[in-house]
């Protein structure tokens, strides 16, 4: 058991693991995004839940932060170990003839995520720190105390086009990389052959709506500002 | 008496084997472990010998020209592995098995080497199901069999088209437990180049690492030469690019006799030449002819038209075609043997009925098989005045099924589709069932040498049977040679580790060397392929389905000027201390060239038609047999078994009378 | 038709090697690939020049031992084959055509398009068998029915070639199609469960050390694969190793 995430596949599990994690937390959040169109008065007592509630606060979010740290460091890692695999490169490699672009292209589809998660903990997460922790404001409450203030700010970040712009690139990114992630994992894990057509079809499914939703989202609160 | 002792045990036939395992001297598990033997070939013959020997506790080498013991032409095999386990309950049984296989030699075999062989091939089947030899099952889960090679019982098992490579790979996987155990030390890309011979005994081998061209010494207390058979000597044949006789031909010169060189297996179903580029023949299953007939065109005008592509085969009504086979041989029809359906193949061919550019295909119909499948599933299913396109439907399905690959493999090679157009094919060499003599022993007639696999000449006499070649490999590999060898290397126990620092050594690495030497240093004008295509050339035409007297003495002048030739004029480009494929064929076409000498000479000498030697001068010359082969029981009924004399047309002819007490002796008939 | 052809000449595994552009003349469409290359050898030799090395043998695409990267393809563009199958048809005159060795740390080049491919039979003496001696009278082989389903699914499994081209045409030179298709077939045979943890243990480690690649399910292995071994055995590969640790 020892030997088992040292060895190749046992680091397969773990990516898979850790990206499964990675969806659920995604479909979580989207979950509650999603309210913002429909209610914000529904968003912002969701938002307050999760902002507060104490396993969410102290279990749910280190293991989140350690989810994505240990999901793109392993990534790092077995592209290294992959790159290296092969000294002398192809003069002539058809790669399209046999794999998708998404499939080969993981680190970049992962590290254009990696880029959008550092902006979007500058931009969200370390404001909320900042204010529950620091400041130790734990009310949830607008500056003048009229209502929860997570659904101002979540419009008031959507005012700039060029927020965006730069949300929906990233998000077309991910929608790629689960392109190719989603059953990857399944097969990783050896839960399912990934060459299944349900699989794939849920998903293509998944990578297109929640990434799309997330857009829609982002658009629809820039424009109904 | 002759020098040759064929050593077979006395007694009643079915005893013998069991008899002579109760009293052969063993060696004990202590003394194994001093005692080394190398076996040259991983094949299913070596390599299922190499895995037993290292399990009874012997230290092995072994030797293979491929990158892997896994790839060696055994590989190839389609059909299947004969075993006479009669699990179909149709009266099959190790007598049977025994019977078929001597009277498709046409009685040129030894009776009881082959009953052992017979006796053993169950054992076969059992110890390759617990290697986890995936063979074809039936929904019931149980072993599946086919009929092959117009036997009349279903004794074949197969796995797929892929028989032989499943079974090499058994053979590998008992080979890697052995490896892993540090009792098989493998030289895989090592060539044997000779075999060193200490007071009589063979005694190692030096062989050539083709990666960096060191050649090597390596010592033994026993040699065993599994290196495949010699059908290369015709430059085309089905067997793979690497296969040679060079180990084979290396111990005839030092003093193993070889026998039959003449007897070759020349397979009627393979996909035709299509050009003077032609590197190698691919053999399509004689499965095929279960279900396809053969034909060329009845009139001349028609195969011109076809060849020049204004008619095609399809075009062409049923009283415009010649089923030459249903018409010469109407008891057995398309499914007569396979060296007379060669012959007859040949014979349309050379009378100008070949029906593509070379001249050299005939047609391989199916459309008969897919109308009658087509009509019998039609009715299966209830479908009343089903559609000529439903028939064609239903039909084509069934053939898919059973010959989709091959199909498949057609299509892939000459790009048409043959279930709408006649398949085209034509015979090639095959096999050979010649090779090194050995006794019952296996060993040759060197002490301490053994020769088993296709490169010996043991079972198959004149001719052999479809899917028989598996069985004797692994018989001998798995359940004979261990057993017989151990009677030799008793003898061996205090002989210690055999030095390398020896004259004999010293002497055989000499010779290679200055051969080795020759080769790169003769900048001559042409290259290696361009006399092996030659050799070829010449044994196809003189000693190839059909021979004459004419024709051989011929072959045996061309052949030896042809190798005069040779050493003056071949070029090898490169160096001797490299990876060097030109300098490795030269080897193996030089000792072709004088193989192809003595097959000749061989077949001079055998005047009478017999399996798959076919001379022109021994035929029926009347009665219902008329023109058919004939063969001479009274004064051929024994082995030619050659001495080497310093020149192969200088070989000296040993006999094996052959004894038949279990068996009468019948002339073939099919018609 | 006549073509140019960009071959990776190197002269043995410690020199470096380069690209070099040769022509060839009147090949015809029914050739097969390797006999392309047997015209050039002979044009070659005939001007004096060292012929280009590449391994085959068979010619039938069953000894996998034909092993050519051409034109940024294992086994070249038509699918199901291998290089010693495949044929002229597919290319058109004038064609530029690249060949190249297959490519991998675990696979070092020997000369010009011949590779080391050791690293396979090194994983399978680690554990590519069943232990069973062949003593004459192992249990009958009929007195074990196993399913034709779970036979015929072994069987494809084990039909591979070794022929490397998955590691080839894989982005990260994983071995895992290999691995998986000879772990596989001994998974879903009866006789193969008994050994089937240490055996999925040591054929993985022993994969590891050889300096393969990750497998990240790209699925370039399995189309390139010239016997259609499937990425479903990777799945049980997987499986099985988790299995054997839990
Ligand atoms: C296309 C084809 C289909 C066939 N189908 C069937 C069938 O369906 N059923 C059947 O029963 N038989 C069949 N046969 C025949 C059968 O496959 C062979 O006769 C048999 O496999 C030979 O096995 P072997 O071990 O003697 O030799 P091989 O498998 O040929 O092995 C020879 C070994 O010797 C090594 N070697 C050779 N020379 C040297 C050297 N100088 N130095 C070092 N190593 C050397 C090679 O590397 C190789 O490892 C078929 C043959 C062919 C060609
Ligand atoms: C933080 C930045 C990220 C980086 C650098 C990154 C990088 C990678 C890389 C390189 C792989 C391929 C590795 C392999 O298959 O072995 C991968 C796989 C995957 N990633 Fe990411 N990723 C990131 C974020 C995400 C996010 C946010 C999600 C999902 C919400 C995600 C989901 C997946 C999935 C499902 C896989 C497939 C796992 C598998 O095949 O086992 N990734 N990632
Ligand atoms: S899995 Fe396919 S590509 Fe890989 S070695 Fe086996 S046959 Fe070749
Ligand atoms: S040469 Fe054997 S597979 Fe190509």
């Amino acid at each position: 058991m020892s030997g088992f995430f040292k060895s190749s596949i046992g680091r397969k599990y773990a990516m898979a693991l850790s990206a499964f994690f990675l969806m659920f937390f995604l479909l979580q959040h989207f979950a509650i995004n999603i309210l913002s169109v429909f209610s914000p008065d529904a968003f912002n007592e969701a938002s307050h839940f999760m902002g507060t509630f104490w396993a969410v606060q102290y279990l749910l979010q280190p293991v989140l932060i350690f989810g994505v740290v240990f999901h793109f460091i392993m990534g790092f890692i077995l592209e290294a170990k992959n790159r290296s695999a092969r000294v002398v490169k192809y003069a002539s490699n058809n790669g399209a003839a046999n794999s998708s672009w998404m499939s080969r292209n993981m680190i970049y589809s992962g590290l254009a995520i990696l880029g959008f998660i550092v902006l979007h903990f500058i931009d969200f997460w370390l404001p909320e720190i900042n204010t529950k922790y620091i400041q130790g404001d734990m009310s949830g409450l607008l500056a003048d105390g009229d209502g929860f203030r997570y659904y101002e700010e979540l419009t008031h970040k959507f005012v700039n086009p060029i927020r965006v712009v730069a949300y929906i690139v990233a998000f077309v990114f991910l929608s790629l990389h689960l392109m190719h992630g989603f059953s990857s994992a399944f097969q990783s894990s050896g839960v399912s052959s990934m060459r299944k057509e349900k699989l794939q079809l849920f998903g293509k499914a998944y990578a297109i709506i929640i990434p799309l939703g997330f857009i829609f989202i982002a658009l629809y609160h820039h424009f109904n500002h | 008496m002759s020098v040759l002792d064929s050593k077979v045990p006395k007694g009643p036939l079915k005893d013998k084997w069991t008899d002579y395992k109760n009293h052969i001297d063993l060696v004990n598990p202590a003394n194994k472990r001093n005692i080394d033997v190398i076996v040259v070939g991983t094949g299913l013959a070596g390599g299922s010998a190499a895995a037993t020997l290292a399990e009874l506790g012997y230290n092995v080498k072994t030797f293979c020209y491929q990158d892997s013991p896994r790839r060696a032409h055994s590989i190839a095999a389609q059909g299947g592995i004969n075993a006479a386990k009669n699990y179909q309950g149709d009266g099959d049984s190790t007598y049977r098995l025994f019977y078929d296989t001597v009277k498709g030699g046409d009685y040129r075999s030894r009776e009881a080497n082959v009953y052992r062989l017979a006796e053993v091939s169950a054992n076969i089947i059992d110890q390759c199901v617990a290697q986890g030899v995936p063979f074809a099952r039936d929904y019931g889960g149980l072993l599946d069999n086919r009929s092959f090679g117009g036997v009349l019982v279903s004794r074949t098992f197969y796995a797929k088209g892929q028989t032989g490579q499943q079974l090499l790979l058994g053979a590998y996987s008992a080979m890697n437990r052995q490896i892993a155990r540090g009792k098989i030390t493998p030289y895989n890309r090592h060539e044997m180049l000779d075999v060193v011979k200490v007071d009589g005994k063979a005694r190692g081998i030096i062989a050539r690492n083709l990666v960096t061209g060191e050649i090597e010494r390596h010592s033994a207390h026993a040699v065993v030469i599994a290196s495949g058979g010699y059908g290369n000597v015709y430059f085309l044949s089905t067997n793979a690019m690497g296969s040679n006789a060079t180990a084979a031909w290396k111990i005839h010169k030092k003093g193993a006799f070889f026998a039959n060189p003449c007897y070759t297996q020349i397979h009627p179903t393979c996909i035709p030449r299509s050009g003077d580029y032609q590197s190698k023949l691919t053999l399509m299953s004689e499965s095929l002819r279960n279900d396809g007939r053969i034909w060329v065109p009845k009139n001349m005008e028609d195969v011109i038209a076809i060849r020049e592509g204004k008619k095609k085969p399809t075009d062409l009504s049923e009283d415009e075609r010649d089923y030459y086979l249903e018409r010469r041989y109407p008891a057995f029809g398309n499914l007569v043997p396979r060296d007379v359906a060669s012959r007859a193949a040949k014979e349309r061919c050379d009378a100008g009925y070949g029906v593509n550019a070379t001249g050299e295909a005939v047609y391989l119909d199916f459309a008969s098989a897919i109308q009658r499948y087509g009509k019998e599933q039609a009715k299966i299913h209830n479908i009343t005045n089903a559609s000529a396109d439903k028939i064609y439907e239903l039909g084509a399905a069934i053939v898919k099924a059973k010959y989709g690959n091959l199909f498949q493999m057609y299509e892939k090679i000459v790009d048409q589709d043959p279930y709408k157009t006649p398949m085209m094919i034509y015979p090639a060499v095959h096999y050979t069932m010649g090779g090194v003599w050995v006794d019952y022993n296996l060993m040759t007639t060197v002490d301490g040498l053994y020769c088993i696999g296709e490169a010996n000449f043991s079972d198959h006499g004149a001719n052999r049977l479809g899917a028989s070649a598996l069985m004797q490999g692994l018989a001998d590999g798995y359940f004979v040679l261990p057993y017989t060898i151990g009677d030799y290397l008793s003898n061996e126990i205090r002989t210690g580790k055999i030095p390398t620092d020896t004259p004999e050594f010293d002497a055989a690495e000499k010779e290679v060397t200055e051969k080795i030497n020759f080769f790169v240093n003769n900048k001559g004008t042409h290259s290696v392929d361009y006399y092996h295509k030659k050799l070829g050339n010449i044994m196809w035409e003189k000693c190839g389905m059909s021979r004459n007297s004419t024709g051989l003495k011929e072959a045996m002048v061309e052949i030896k000027a042809l190798r005069e030739d040779f050493y003056k004029n071949v070029s090898v480009p490169g160096n001797a201390n490299e990876f060097n494929s030109e300098l490795e064929k030269a080897g193996r076409v030089a000792d072709f060239l004088e193989l192809g000498e003595l097959f000749a000479k061989d077949a001079l000498e055998r005047e009478e038609s017999c399996g798959g030697h076919f001379r022109e001068e021994s035929v029926e010359i009347d009665g219902e047999q008329e023109g058919e082969a004939k063969r001479n029981d009274k004064d051929f009924a024994f082995v030619s078994a050659w001495e080497y004399k310093g020149e192969p047309g200088e070989a000296v002819l040993h006999k094996e009378e052959l004894e038949f007490n279990e068996i009468e002796l019948k002339q073939r008939s099919y018609k | 038709m006549n073509l140019t052809l960009k071959i990776w000449r190197q002269k043995d595994a410690q020199s470096k090697g380069k690209m070099v552009d040769y022509k060839v003349t009147e090949i015809s469409e029914h050739m097969s690939f390797l006999e392309m290359m047997d015209v050039l050898n002979e044009q070659l030799i005939n001007s004096g020049e060292e012929p280009v090395a590449f391994d085959h043998d068979c010619r039938e695409g069953i000894c996998g031992m034909c092993s050519m990267y051409i034109n940024g393809e294992a086994h070249g563009p038509d699918r199901g084959v291998t290089t010693c199958q495949l044929h002229m048809r597919m290319f058109k005159d004038g064609d530029t055509i690249t060949i190249e060795p297959f490519r991998a740390k675990a696979f070092p080049v020997l000369k010009d398009l011949v590779v080391d491919r050791g690293a396979f039979d090194r994983i399978q003496h680690a554990g590519g068998y069943i232990s069973v001696n062949t003593s004459g009278n192992t249990q009958d082989a009929n007195s074990l029915p196993i399913s034709k389903h779970a036979a015929d699914e072994a069987m494809d499994a084990a039909t591979c070639i070794g022929c490397g081209a998955c590691v080839a045409s894989c982005k990260n030179s994983s071995a895992m199609l290999f691995v998986g298709a000879k772990v596989s077939q001994y998974a879903l045979l009866p006789q193969g469960q008994i050994e089937a943890t240490d055996r999925v243990k040591n054929m993985v480690a022993q994969m590891d050390l050889e300096g393969f690649g990750n497998c990240t399910n790209t699925g370039a292995c399995e189309i390139e694969c010239p016997k259609g071994i499937s990425l479903d055995n990777i799945a049980r590969m997987n499986r099985e190793l988790l299995k054997a640790n839990f």
